[in-house]
């Protein structure tokens, strides 16, 4: 599966009444980090069709961002049934970020 | 077996794999979390010789290309433990690897207050580097706790974004670049708050107030910002070597500027070592004159 660009239009639908966890990726161009973990998030992507990962890029969406509590890039937020279960702050190798996915 | 094992894939540790490929060795750089180290957080790198402007992304990029191109393995795991003997045993969470020399690269992390909801806080109002999360703070007040020339340069970034900075240093005077000090001063919106260290942090799902203790009078002061930018320098990685190599009082590898450490061997390059200035260019440095050395001893 693709990651999808999420924007505060379509935020609600594809986050919030998603039918899958969500794992949101809050980024942005600017930021070292946040491109090292991109291709990390795409592989995963693919691998893992039960999670629909989104990316929000906080330049655009600083609303989102702020919503969210995000004060740091890169962030990955998890979204269960429409509320946040956890979080990840910085860059983590994939090992890690298939642990705070979890099952 | 490998010829060379380098603990790190930063600017040292890539170095060093590149002069070792160089010297037809083989090279196994086992990494804990992405190559590039440190300087991946920096959007602008403007002295580096010969490079005026690059970012960190693209200077990790090339060294990455650069040193796996002349055929140095890179794996990612965090090592736990060098075992030494004839040949070095390197232990990592997922496997064991042996060679016959061994570099350390570690570099350095951001030293942490180290008091209470630091850790939950962080992405959450509490910050390590301005450069990369003041964006968050437009219009805000927020707070940089630190004396050096980096949390100075820290209060005088945020002053064009935020509403208000305060600039907390435990001292009565600041350890940074004059020029820098005078600038902060010509600032309206920075507030300087002196002899002073955080000790408290408030937070409803982010960081909303901190406590501020006065070393001298023991009052306690309570300020509401959004951000807490900490910048009180770096601590050196070495904890899961310090039963093998010598370290110095402040934690870096006690090693000179030829790399070599107390156990024959086993070398030391970049932020982890002894050593007055870390840079990249002293880091990259290091990193050849590791490699050298490890060459040297392979074939005596
Ligand atoms: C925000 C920022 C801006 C900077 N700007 C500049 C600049 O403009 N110019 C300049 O010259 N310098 C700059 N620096 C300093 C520069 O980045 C460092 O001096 C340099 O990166 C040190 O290189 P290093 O290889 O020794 O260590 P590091 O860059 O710290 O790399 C060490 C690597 O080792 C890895 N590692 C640690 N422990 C283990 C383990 N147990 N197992 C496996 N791997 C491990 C780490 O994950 C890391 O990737 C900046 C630093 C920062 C933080």
């Amino acid at each position: 599966m693709n990651v999808i660009k999420v924007t505060a239009e379509n935020f609600e639908t594809e986050v919030l009444k998603s039918d899958k966890p969500v794992v949101a990726d809050f980024n942005a161009d600017w930021c070292g980090p946040c491109q090292m973990l991109k291709p990390v998030i795409d592989e995963l992507a693919e691998e893992r069709p039960d999670v629909k990962f989104v990316s929000i890029n906080i330049d655009d969406q600083d609303d989102l961002a702020y919503e969210h509590n995000v004060s740091s890039i890169p962030c990955l937020v998890k979204f269960v049934g429409g509320s946040e279960a956890s979080r990840s702050v910085g860059f983590k190798p994939k090992s890690e970020i298939i642990k705070f996915i979890g099952g | 077996m490998y010829d060379i094992i380098v603990i790190g894939a930063g600017p040292a540790g890539l170095t060093a794999a590149i002069y070792a490929r160089r010297a037809s060795k083989t090279v196994l750089v086992l990494e804990a979390m992405t190559y590039g180290g440190q300087i991946i957080n920096t959007p602008d790198i403007e002295n580096y010789p010969a490079a005026p402007h690059i970012s960190g992304l693209d200077f990790a990029n090339r060294l990455y290309e650069q040193a796996t191109g002349l055929g140095a393995e890179v794996v990612f795991e965090r090592v736990t433990e060098i075992k030494d003997g004839t040949e070095k045993t390197v232990v990592t969470a997922e496997n064991t690897y042996t060679a016959k020399a061994v570099i350390i690269a570690t570099g350095s992390q951001n030293r942490k207050l180290g008091i209470e909801g630091e850790r939950e806080l962080v992405g959450r109002g509490v910050s390590y580097c301005a450069t990369c999360d003041g964006a968050f703070f437009r219009n805000k007040k927020v707070a940089v706790m630190g004396g050096g020339n980096t949390a100075l340069e820290d209060a005088l970034y945020l002053a064009d974004l935020a509403e208000t900075v305060y600039l907390i240093h435990r001292r009565g005077e600041f350890r940074g670049d004059e020029a820098t000090v005078n600038a902060l001063k010509e600032r309206q919106n920075i507030k300087f708050v002196l002899n002073s260290t955080v000790t408290k942090l408030i937070a409803d799902k982010r960081l909303t107030a901190i406590e501020v203790t006065d070393k001298n009078t023991g009052a306690v002061t309570k300020l509401d910002v959004n951000g807490l930018f900490v910048a009180i320098g770096r601590t050196p990685e070495n904890q899961p070597f310090e039963d093998l190599i010598k370290l110095d009082e402040a934690g870096y590898i006690a090693a000179g500027e030829d790399c070599i450490t107390n156990v024959p061997g086993i070398f030391a390059a970049g932020d982890n070592r002894t050593k007055s200035l870390r840079q990249l260019v002293t880091a990259a440095a290091d990193g050849a004159a590791a490699a050298t050395a490890a060459v040297q001893y392979i074939s005596r």
